[in-house]
């Protein structure tokens, strides 16, 4: 029993609350939430020191006994996630007082990130998989705000066409639950696990594995559910885009990497075979999106596509190899997403367009601007020193392990579609004639949303370089992800 | 012309009272019977829905200067309150306390921390529903 792991979750909930007071106040606004954030990120930090030290920490809501109330569980791999959400909302919200306008920050804008951010951190630390339900509306609510704020014509268009996705693919995992709980007749992740284990996974839960499949990955937009990211993405403002970019399709990767690994693990060759063509045909998909488009806001957005089929593969290979990568990719992807949009965020703002083909030059009178952006790029890609190598290195060498050589030769190879992608925006906009420049630059602005940049791109530097000193959390995570008994040990016995 | 709602004024300033008292009496019996928060919410906002229909928009406004997104805030906090007050007494988020308590009017009482939840919950129903009637309401 120990309360504290709620704390990331409550803390930003509260000062949800206490936003929706003084709306007109910007000041007011933008510290309460910068204060909430930073109490959050200290709070997730000690909880992950917490977590190494004393193993997954479990708390069951009210008194109850285990398989009775809702359990709330962090891992090591949650409370990695729940970290780097907390930082990654940070940056976004310090570039987004910049960028994001003062309209929409007197329209309940903080307060939406706050409850999107209270949603996402419910997820990734919930034992219960209807509460985990709960959370994905807490966080889908959110972002229904945040896609429609500001009402330009095309986020009406797109908002409508992203709820109406949402809603269904909703409805989609109350009936996965009902099924579930018609079965196995318990709703505690741990106590499904246990009992799934000892029926031994028969054709029915089979079915509801590739039930599951279908709900989260219309949320991670895997191929061919995810038709409906490109165009949704593209609609709102760039800070949103980035908090959508960074954090939602990831939330649903978690949830496919938890049912896969926690509940459906007894017919392998079934699920996790699906899953592995399934992430090959999504990185195909995202790759051939990526190269299509000369738009830079799609082209970042076709790398979601990619990086979710990359994570995964790893999930799919089913060993503590892969595991442990697809957890270092999925924090990397998070981390350089956020950089990559927050970078294309400040291109757009310079130039005034979103077309490749009309920017050029950029080189010569924003130098740091474009070195920072090929560090990035290169760090996508996954060139050595930078933080997309250990991830997708250990995903590979898993893939191997496991006897798939030719896909994860695939996998090595999807790398150089990612920087040819990331390089043409870098060829194009940095490089050659000058292009096209807007009027309304203002370098103090520009200032604003340089500096939470630079910050967020340096972490990811350092998150390659201090792969030593990350390791041995990750391999905490990826222990409880290949071995369920770990998970439900400390659930079911842990929990008093 | 000119439309004269006599009736439906009147009628609607009693049965105001009425459906409120009756919101009052679900939210209430919720423990025991069936109710609680939700639909008292509910109905007491039918019940200003009913004074809007009689009446207008801003007369109700006048009767009632409520701003409805601080109704939700509070009840959230108080709701958030009840839920984490047992943090502090060292008991697992979400635990409710509840005592018999003798009260001069009522005997023996039995007093539940859930009611204080069920508060929230009611206030941040009334909040949301007056909020999107008023909003759509008063849109041209």
């Amino acid at each position: 029993m120990s309360n504290f792991l709620l704390l990331p979750i409550i803390i930003p909930f509260f000062f949800g609350m206490i936003l929706m007071f003084g709306q007109k106040q910007l000041k007011y606004q933008r510290i309460t939430t910068l204060l909430g954030l930073i109490i959050s990120i200290i709070c997730a930090f000690v909880l992950i020191v917490d977590v190494y030290e004393n193993g997954p920490q479990t708390v069951t809501f009210g008194s109850w006994p285990v398989p009775f109330g809702i359990t709330m569980v962090s891992d090591m791999v949650s409370a990695l996630l729940v970290l780097t959400t907390l930082v990654l909302t940070f940056f976004i919200v310090w570039y987004g007082f910049g960028s994001i306008g003062k309209e929409r920050e007197r329209f309940f804008f903080y307060p939406g990130v706050m409850f999107i951010v209270t949603g996402v951190n419910g997820a990734f630390t919930t034992g219960d998989i209807f509460n985990l339900f709960v959370f994905f509306e807490v966080l889908l609510m959110a972002s229904y705000l945040l896609i429609v704020l500001g009402g330009e014509k095309a986020q009406l268009r797109e908002s409508i066409k992203y709820i109406l996705i949402n809603v269904i693919s909703s409805a989609l995992f109350v009936i996965t639950v009902a099924y579930l709980y018609s079965v196995i007749g318990t709703l505690n992740m741990a106590d499904i696990s246990v009992k799934i284990a000892e029926i031994n996974q028969p054709g029915i839960l089979t079915v509801i594995a590739i039930l599951f499949l279908l709900v989260f990955g219309m949320k991670a937009a895997i191929f061919p559910l995810y038709f409906w990211l490109p165009s949704a993405y593209a609609a709102p403002p760039i800070p949103v885009l980035a908090l959508f970019g960074a954090l939602l399709t990831k939330v649903g990767v978690y949830a496919i990497m938890r049912t896969y690994t926690l509940f459906f693990t007894h017919d392998l060759s079934y699920t996790h075979e699906l899953l592995l063509v399934l992430a090959i045909i999504t990185i195909v998909a995202g790759s051939i999106g990526a190269l299509a488009h000369f738009d830079v806001k799609q082209i970042i957005i076709y790398n979601i596509v990619i990086a979710v089929g990359v994570i995964l593969y790893g999930v799919a290979q089913m060993n503590e190899v892969a595991l442990e990568g697809a957890v270092f990719y999925l924090i990397h992807d998070m981390i350089i997403k956020a950089a990559l949009f927050m970078l294309i965020g400040i291109v757009i703002y310079v130039t005034g367009t979103t077309n490749l083909r009309k920017m050029g030059g950029l080189m010569k009178k924003y130098p740091a601007l474009g070195w920072f952006y090929l560090i990035a790029a290169l760090g996508l890609a996954g060139v050595p020193p930078l933080s997309g190598f250990i991830g997708k290195l250990l995903i590979v060498q898993g893939g191997f392990q496991a006897g798939n050589n030719w896909t994860s030769i695939f996998i090595l190879a999807s790398s150089l579609v990612v920087l040819l992608s990331v390089i043409r925006i870098f060829i194009y906009a940095f490089w050659g004639e000058q292009g096209q420049l807007s009027n309304e630059m203002n370098k103090t602005t520009y200032n604003h949303l340089f500096v939470p940049t630079i910050l967020l791109v340096l972490l990811s530097i350092l998150y390659g370089v201090g792969t030593e000193i990350i390791m041995p959390f990750m391999d905490e995570a990826s222990k409880v992800l290949s071995d369920p008994s770990v998970y439900n040990d400390a659930v079911l016995k842990g929990g008093e | 012309m000119k439309v004269n709602n006599v009736i439906l004024q009147f009628t609607a300033k009693i049965v105001f009272f009425i459906i409120f008292f009756f919101a009052v009496n679900i939210f209430f019996a919720g423990h025991y019977t069936p109710g609680g928060g939700f639909v008292g919410g509910l109905v007491t906002a039918s019940a200003i829905v009913l004074l809007i229909i009689a009446f207008d928009l801003n007369t109700v406004q006048k009767l009632l200067p409520i701003n409805y997104i601080f109704v939700v805030a509070v009840g959230l906090i108080l709701s958030l309150g009840t839920a984490s007050f047992s943090m502090f007494v060292g008991q697992p988020f979400f635990t409710h306390f509840f005592d018999y308590f003798y009260l001069p009017l009522f005997g023996k009482t039995s007093l539940h921390t859930a009611a204080l939840f069920d508060l929230g919950v009611y206030l941040v129903v009334v909040g949301v529903t007056m909020t999107i009637i008023q909003t759509i309401g008063e849109d041209e």
